[in-house]
Parts: structure tokens; C-alpha cells; sequence
């Protein structure tokens, strides 16, 4: 007989079924993406014009801070374990996830780092102010009294990244179904592999460096501390050994996304399928070699500053296939342009965007002129935004239909793609402008000359916010609505989890599928 | 159909040859709205201004080409015009391509990036050494052998950032005192941090170098022309990161040399002054100018706290005048964010704020600190 979920709230508290994780993952990350998003419009309501109006410097800073860290650690990456609780079981045709228990207990401890982390903002001497880069001394000896709760909060979202990635290795490597190779996964499925590994070797890291903060702080160490004979920049390297393959966690599974989708609506199976897998795994190890092109204006040696010059120039190689391969995708296709591929093919165009501008940023002479401005702002959030947000919403529009069993209303979906495009341009487009013209970031006030390009880009942002209320109201319409969806959903999608009822049933391939 | 793409491919060649022919005339627009990095008044910035373009024009050839395939394809393969998916999904000879060619672009990148920074990094046979030292909220100018340094802070009052006065064309891009240096000499920074990192950056200059506490990173330039170039602090470094402006005046070397007279003769004249007894008045005036600048940030404008303690009915300001000299003087030993002003401030400077801070806010004290003895509490440590 097969199980049903529990009822009440205690099917959501105990459960270890991978779709119920995936929806509690994707329902967290969105609540963040809000409350994120709120941050946001702090900031920019108030560098809609010169002066300070609306908020004091001491509290811009702590919302520029909880902004980077809620949106990183608390929308994007949840997001994508979300997908991949819900997809990778049903990609592979595996029955769930390999380890149910601490698939639960990965999710569960979120919450609570997240409150922790919000709960700040009401201590004395407010939230964390240090920006979401943390550097220190600013973060240990300057530091709020909240920065150990901070540190704590870190903490916690590590483990349940470390825990999430180790169940997804474990579930890709052990649980595909009999004639699934390696070189048969979805593609989504290779890029979380990968992510997975990541994670592993850099949260740690992650920990490390917070765990160091902890010890100047309260125990007297002085590993950060110049005076006591510390490094201020050690503190940089290990953030950023981090750091960068930390902006990759956030991307590969994105490329992943789009990559299962792009074939789907061009009616053609994705171009240079190896290549793809091959030019991931470059960007994944390229992504340990390049951390101190974050840091070419600390002074460092030349010989350092031309080797992390070089490699990281070399990131645009493998990035380039990508595009390229995504593009003759589409060529001689069929195309067809539902929200999903509208905000596929967003991704490709705007990614590649901020991959431009990453590219310029990788010169290191040139750096020491966009370094800290709004060219950087701009560059990160065209990677981010229509990068890894858009693909996290172009992939709930394409999967939600198998998810819940009903379609999405197509109009409203194409009304909130049209919206969040043009208000995503609007916002970080005129930042390009501003960052070479001089603006530096994390101000909370600004020169005369940049006033026009902040006042566009802050009316673009509540644009682009308000576009987000509609994208709930769609999905909540979905979940309650009455079109059913076919199992197929789309018209003849690869993969295994297009072969299953809609909504999926709450226990699929208990008996595994045979993959020719 | 076929005539289709014609049209199409016509439409494409005309923009792309209209936008490269009209490019050198965008360029002056472009300049004038404030648009993009500005070529500077070095060598070295006018280089980086061109590795930037250069890389710049070769992301818009590689955007023309893959976006206009991408449109293309995108309005010719429609399912709605009736185009018939092929399944062509593999080609090894387009993946060597388009491996190779990319990274052939990036070596013609590599070569002029790779000049420039040895460049940049050759700070020897300089002519003149300045120490830049970052501090919460501001900047110091040391120069070297000359015995002459200075703080400079910003000079854009609160009215104007709160509103309450129109902003002034160089808002928050003003300071006290400018760094002053001459022209058509190679002129060294030292750069270096005093409490968290800092980042010094004037864009006309293309110097930004990162002040850290411990190290002394180096910069130089070479600026040709007289004028007045601004910039900012570029890295986060707390509350007032916005508000510590930098601002460089480049003389020619006459001028500079009167300037650098000048600036030694009031130091002697200050020295001087520490002998001088003051008048109440005079200190309380003197000692407002200056709690505005150096204390108001954390204090509050009125004494009434912020980030920092109030001054207002504060214990310390209340209490004895020995404890409020040691708090001015060499901070605090609990809160690393009240610094020790003893080496920042000039004597006169700390008995006026001292006797501002006993005075105002409604503290009421009735005494007051002169420099002389500000001298001796510095000399008896």
C-alpha cells in the first residue's frame, strides 16, 4: 500500500518525502527572496535622490549587509536545493532522495539560522554592518555586537549546505535508475554533481574563516588583527577562496535549468550535450584559481595579480561554449515562447551581459578603475538576477505544472516576465553608467552627477519588486487552480520526470524505470 | 521566406555600420552625459581608459554576432511561421571554434593588460613621497622629509546632506584641506590604515589602492596639468564610508613650493599658539568648528548621541577634566570606535573641542582646557 503524507503540520515537520523538502525549500527561499527584496527597496528608496532622506547611514549598512546575505544564503541557494529535491529523484528515476532523514533535518535547521540572522536587526546596536563580504577588521574588532549571532547564523546555513550537497552526491552516484550513465543525466542533474562538490569544499572554508572572526572577538586571537600581529587580507584570501566558487554555486545549477528548457520550447535536443558537462567541470575548477581577482587592489605582488589576471580571463572560454552551445540549440529549431523560455532565453542574453562585463572586470589594470563602484554592483547582479533568479523562475514555471498538476495562467506569466525584465534593465543597467562615471558602492548618499541614473534605477526596482507579488499570485492560482495539466505538460520534454502522472504522485519509481 | 532573411540580414549590416560609423561622434555624448570612465590626466589612466575601450569594443563585436544570431533565429525559427525543428546536436569542429577563438581574443587582451600593470607597479625613482593614512572617517597627508601633514576632511556641511540647505555643485566631494602636489613629478603614495581598511581612489588619476592597518601598499602618478581632482573612499570602512571625499590639487612647482612654506610656517605658528592662553570664548567658538567636524559623526550635531555615547550630560564631559582629557586624547580602551585623538588633533584643537564638549549640550561646567595643558597631559604619559 502506498504511503500518503500525514496531515497537518506534522507531515511538513517529519516528513522525509523529497517533494515535500522541495516545496518547503522553495516556499523558504521565496519568503527570503521578499524579505531580501524589502532590503533591496530600502536601499534603493533611499538613493532615489541626493541627501539622506529615509534611513540613516549606520541602518543603509545593515541593509545592505542582510540584503547580500539573505539574497545568497537564503533565496538562491535554498532555491536550488529546492529544485533539486523535487527534480533529481525524478530525473534519475530514483524512489527519493538517499538520505530522507537528514534531508529533513538539512531543511529544518534553516529557519532557524535565518531568524537568528533577522532577529539582529532589533539588537542594540542593530544587524550586522559590515557588508555581506565581511571584511575584517570592520567585522571583528569595529563589529556590532551581532556579529556573533551572525557568525552563528553562518554557521548553520553551512551545515545545511554541506548536508544538502552530500545527499545529493550520495542520491546522483547510488540511485539512478539501471542504464543511466553519467553521460545520460539531464543536464540539470551534472550541474548539481558538480555544485554538490563545490559546496563541500568551500563551505568549510566558509566556516573557518567565521569560526577565526569568532576567536578575535572573544577569545583574543589575532588572526585578522594587525596589531597583534594578524593579517587583515589573510581574511580576504580565505573569504574568497570561498567566495568565488560560491558565485558558481549559484550559477551552475542554473545553466542546468536552462539547459533542460531551451531543448524543450526549440523542439531539438540541446546542442553539444558533452561539451556542456566538460565546460561546466572547466568552470568549476577554474573557479579555485581566480578568488583574488576580487582583491586586485590590495596590493598584491604582480606576479599574483597577473596569474589570477590570466585565469581568470580564461573563465570566458568554458562560459563561452555554454552560450554558444545554448544558441545552436535554438538554431534551425522550432521555437515556441512560453514564460519559461521567455525567461530562459532572458537568462542567456542578460547573463551573457554580465559575462561581458566580467570579462573587462578580469583586467586587472582596468579594475583598479571599476573595483568598488556600481560597474561591479551592476556586473554582479546581471549575473545574479537574470541569472540565477530568473532561472529559479523560469524553472518553476516550467515544473510547476508537474508539480501541483494544474497549468499556470500563460498571459499573467508573460505579463510578469515583460515586468521584471524592463524593471530589471531599469535598475541595474543606468548602475553600469554611474560605476564608470565614479560612484562608488555602498554609499548611502552620492555625488550630484550620478542623481539621474540612481532615481532610473530605484523606479526600475520597485518595478521590478512589485512584478514578484504577481509571480506569487500566479503560483498560488496554479496550486488552487482547475486546468489540468497533461502528464507531458509540454509538447514531447525529454527526461524521466515527464513520464509520470501530473501532479507527480507523492511516491514515484518505487520500482525503477529502464533507461535505453 | 528567403527574401525574408535578406531584408533582415540588409537591416542588420546597416545598424551595425551605422553604430561603428556614428561611434566616434558618440563618443563626445558620451563624455558630456557622464556616461563612461573618464580618460583621466596621466599616462596611466589614459592607458587603463584604453584597455577599457578595447575590451569594451571586443564584448559589443562578440554581443553583435551571438545576439544576432540569437535574434535571428529567434524570429525566423518560429514554430508560428511553420519552421521544422532539425536535430543537428553535436558538431566537435564548432566546439574547437569556438574554444579556440575566444581564447585567441583573450591573448590579444592579455598583451596590453599585461604592459600596462608592470606599469603601474613600477613605483621606483620617485620624486616625492606622500603617506596616505586611512582613518574612520577621514584622511591623512604625511609628506615625507618635509615635516608638513595634515587631516583632510569633508567640508559639505549637514544642512546640505539633510536637506535642510541646496547642495552645492561639489557635494560631498569637497574637503578641509586638499592634498596638494606638484605637476610633471613622479609623486609616490604610501598607503597604508589606522583603524579598518579603506580604499584611496581618485578616478582622474586611475589610483586606487586599498589602505590596510599593517601594510603600506604603493601607488604613484605623474599628473601633466594643474586642476583639482576628486574622489572617494572606495572601500566599505563603517558608518561615514560616504563621506570621506578626496580631493587633490596639482600646482605647478612654484606654486607648490609657496604652498608647502606656507603650510610649514602655520605649523610653527600652531606650535606657537600651544603657548598662547585663550579666551573662553575663543575655545568654545573654535571647539564647535571642530566638534563638527571630527565629533558630530558618532556624537550627534547636538550632543545627543548616535552611533557613539551622547556628550549631553555625559559623564565623562561632566566628570573630571583629567578623564575627559584621557577619553579625547587616547580613546577608549573598551569601544575601538572612539580613537585616540591625540594624534590626530593639534593641541589648541583638543582644549577648544574639550571645552566645547564641558560647555555645550547644556553641561554647563563653567571651566575650560588650554593647550598648554593638553601638552603636558600628553607629555606626562
Amino acid at each position: 500500500m502506498a504511503h500518503g503524507p500525514a496531515k497537518g503540520f506534522s507531515r511538513w515537520l517529519f516528513t522525509t518525502n523529497h517533494k515535500d523538502i522541495g516545496t518547503m525549500y522553495l516556499w523558504f527561499s521565496f519568503a527570503m527572496f521578499l524579505m531580501g527584496g524589502v532590503f533591496a527597496l530600502v536601499i534603493r528608496a533611499e538613493l532615489f535622490e541626493p541627501g539622506l532622506q529615509i534611513v540613516q547611514p549606520e541602518f543603509f549598512n545593515q541593509m545592505t549587509t542582510m540584503h547580500g546575505l539573505v539574497m545568497v544564503f537564503g533565496a538562491v541557494m535554498p532555491a536550488f536545493v529546492g529544485l533539486a529535491n523535487w527534480l533529481i529523484p525524478m530525473m534519475i528515476g530514483a524512489p527519493d532522495m538517499a538520505l530522507p532523514r537528514m534531508n529533513n533535518w538539512s531543511f529544518w535547521i534553516l529557519p532557524f539560522a535565518f531568524a537568528m540572522l533577522s532577529s539582529t536587526l532589533l539588537m542594540d546596536g542593530g544587524a550586522p554592518n559590515f557588508g555581506w563580504t565581511f571584511y575584517a577588521p570592520l567585522s571583528t574588532t569595529y563589529a556590532p555586537p551581532s556579529v556573533t549571532f551572525f557568525i552563528f547564523a553562518v554557521h548553520i546555513m553551512g551545515a545545511s549546505s554541506i548536508m544538502g550537497a552530500i545527499n545529493i552526491i550520495a542520491t546522483i552516484l547510488n540511485m539512478r535508475a539501471p542504464g543511466m550513465t553519467l553521460m545520460k543525466m539531464p543536464l540539470f542533474v551534472w550541474t548539481w554533481l558538480i555544485t554538490a562538490y563545490l559546496l563541500i569544499a568551500v563551505m568549510p572554508v566558509l566556516a573557518g574563516v567565521v569560526t577565526m572572526m569568532l576567536m578575535d572577538i572573544h577569545f583574543g586571537t589575532s588572526f585578522f588583527d594587525a596589531a597583534g600581529g594578524g593579517d587583515p587580507v589573510l581574511f580576504q584570501h580565505v573569504f574568497w577562496f570561498f567566495g568565488h566558487p560560491e558565485v558558481y554555486i549559484m550559477i551552475l545549477p542554473a545553466f542546468g535549468v536552462v539547459s533542460q528548457i531551451i531543448p524543450t520550447f526549440a523542439r531539438k535536443p540541446l546542442f553539444g550535450y558533452a561539451s556542456m558537462v566538460y565546460a561546466t567541470s572547466s568552470i568549476a575548477f577554474l573557479s579555485f584559481i581566480v578568488w583574488a581577482h576580487h582583491m586586485f587592489t590590495v596590493g598584491m605582488p604582480v606576479a599574483g595579480e597577473l596569474f589570477f589576471m590570466y585565469a581568470t580571463m580564461l573563465i570566458a572560454v568554458p562560459t563561452g561554449v555554454k552560450v554558444f552551445n545554448w544558441v545552436t540549440t535554438m538554431f534551425k529549431g522550432s521555437m515556441t515562447f512560453e514564460t519559461p523560455m521567455l525567461f530562459s532565453i532572458a537568462f542567456v542574453i542578460l547573463f551573457t551581459i554580465g559575462g561581458f562585463s566580467g570579462l573587462m572586470l578580469a583586467i586587472a589594470p582596468a579594475d583598479f578603475q571599476y573595483h568598488d563602484t556600481y560597474f561591479v554592483v551592476a556586473h554582479f547582479h546581471y549575473v545574479l538576477v537574470p541569472g540565477a533568479i530568473f532561472s529559479i523562475i523560469a524553472a518553476v514555471y516550467y515544473w510547476l505544472p508537474k508539480w501541483c498538476g494544474n497549468m499556470y495562467d500563460e498571459t499573467m506569466g508573460k505579463t510578469h516576465f515583460w515586468l521584471a525584465f524592463i524593471g530589471l534593465n531599469l535598475t541595474f543597467f543606468p548602475m553600469h553608467f554611474v560605476g564608470l562615471a565614479g560612484m562608488p558602492r555602498r554609499i548611502p548618499d552620492y555625488a550630484l552627477q550620478f542623481a539621474d541614473f540612481n532615481m532610473i534605477a530605484s523606479v526600475g526596482a520597485f518595478m521590478f519588486g512589485a512584478a514578484q507579488i504577481m509571480f506569487l499570485y500566479n503560483v498560488i492560482a496554479t496550486i488552487r487552480g482547475k486546468h489540468k495539466a497533461t502528464a507531458e505538460v509540454w509538447d514531447n520534454p525529454e527526461g524521466l520526470e515527464w513520464t509520470v502522472a501530473s501532479p507527480a504522485p507523492y511516491h514515484t519509481f518505487s520500482t525503477p524505470p529502464e533507461v535505453k | 521566406m528567403l527574401i525574408r532573411t535578406r531584408q533582415l540580414l540588409a537591416c542588420l549590416l546597416v545598424l551595425v555600420t551605422g553604430l561603428s560609423a556614428s561611434a566616434f561622434t558618440l563618443a563626445d555624448e558620451i563624455e558630456r552625459w557622464g556616461l563612461n570612465m573618464t580618460q583621466g590626466v596621466t599616462s596611466t589612466s589614459r592607458d587603463i581608459y584604453g584597455l577599457h575601450m578595447d575590451i569594451f569594443w571586443w564584448c559589443v563585436g562578440i554581443g553583435v554576432v551571438v545576439f544576432g544570431v540569437m535574434f535571428y533565429t529567434m524570429i525566423v525559427h518560429r514554430k508560428s511561421q511553420g519552421a521544422k525543428a532539425s536535430n543537428f546536436h553535436e558538431s566537435t569542429t564548432l566546439e574547437i571554434i569556438w574554444t579556440v577563438v575566444p581564447f585567441l581574443i583573450l591573448i590579444v587582451m592579455a598583451i596590453p593588460a599585461t604592459n600596462s600593470l608592470l606599469k603601474i607597479y613600477d613605483t621606483e625613482e620617485a620624486e616625492m613621497d606622500v603617506l596616505v593614512t586611512g582613518y574612520q572617517w577621514k584622511w591623512k597627508y604625511e609628506y615625507l622629509g618635509e615635516e608638513v601633514s595634515f587631516f583632510s576632511n569633508l567640508s559639505t556641511s549637514r544642512d546640505e546632506i539633510e536637506g535642510r540647505a541646496p547642495k552645492g555643485p561639489n557635494y560631498l566631494l569637497e574637503v578641509d584641506e586638499p592634498l596638494v602636489i606638484p605637476i610633471k613629478k613622479k609623486v609616490r603614495f604610501l598607503i597604508t590604515a589606522n583603524d579598518v581598511i579603506h580604499a584611496w581612489w581618485v578616478p582622474d588619476l586611475a589610483v586606487k589602492k586599498d589602505a590596510v592597518p599593517g601594510y603600506v601598499n604603493e601607488s604613484w602618478t605623474y599628473i601633466d596639468e594643474p586642476g583639482i581632482y576628486r574622489g572617494q573612499c572606495a572601500e566599505l570602512c563603517g558608518k561615514d564610508h560616504g563621506f570621506m571625499p578626496i580631493v587633490v590639487e596639482a600646482l605647478p612647482q612654484a606654486e607648490y613650493d609657496s604652498w608647502l612654506l606656507a603650510k610649514r610656517e602655520e605649523a610653527s605658528k600652531l606650535k606657537a599658539l600651544t603657548e598662547k592662553t585663550f579666551s573662553f570664548d575663543e575655545l568654545y567658538a573654535q571647539g564647535e568648528q571642530r566638534y563638527n567636524t571630527s565629533c558630530a559623526a558618532c556624537h550627534g550635531s547636538s550632543g545627543e548621541g548616535g552611533v557613539g555615547p551622547a556628550i549631553k550630560g555625559s559623564t565623562i564631559a561632566t566628570g573630571s577634566v583629567f578623564g575627559h582629557l584621557g577619553m579625547v586624547v587616547n580613546g577608549s580602551a573598551n569601544n575601538p570606535m572612539m580613537a585616540a585623538y591625540g594624534p590626530q588633533l593639534s593641541e589648541v584643537d583638543i582644549a577648544s573641542v574639550i571645552t566645547y564638549q564641558r560647555n555645550a549640550f547644556g553641561n554647563n561646567m563653567g571651566d575650560s582646557v588650554q593647550p598648554i595643558d593638553v601638552l603636558k597631559f600628553k607629555q606626562a604619559q
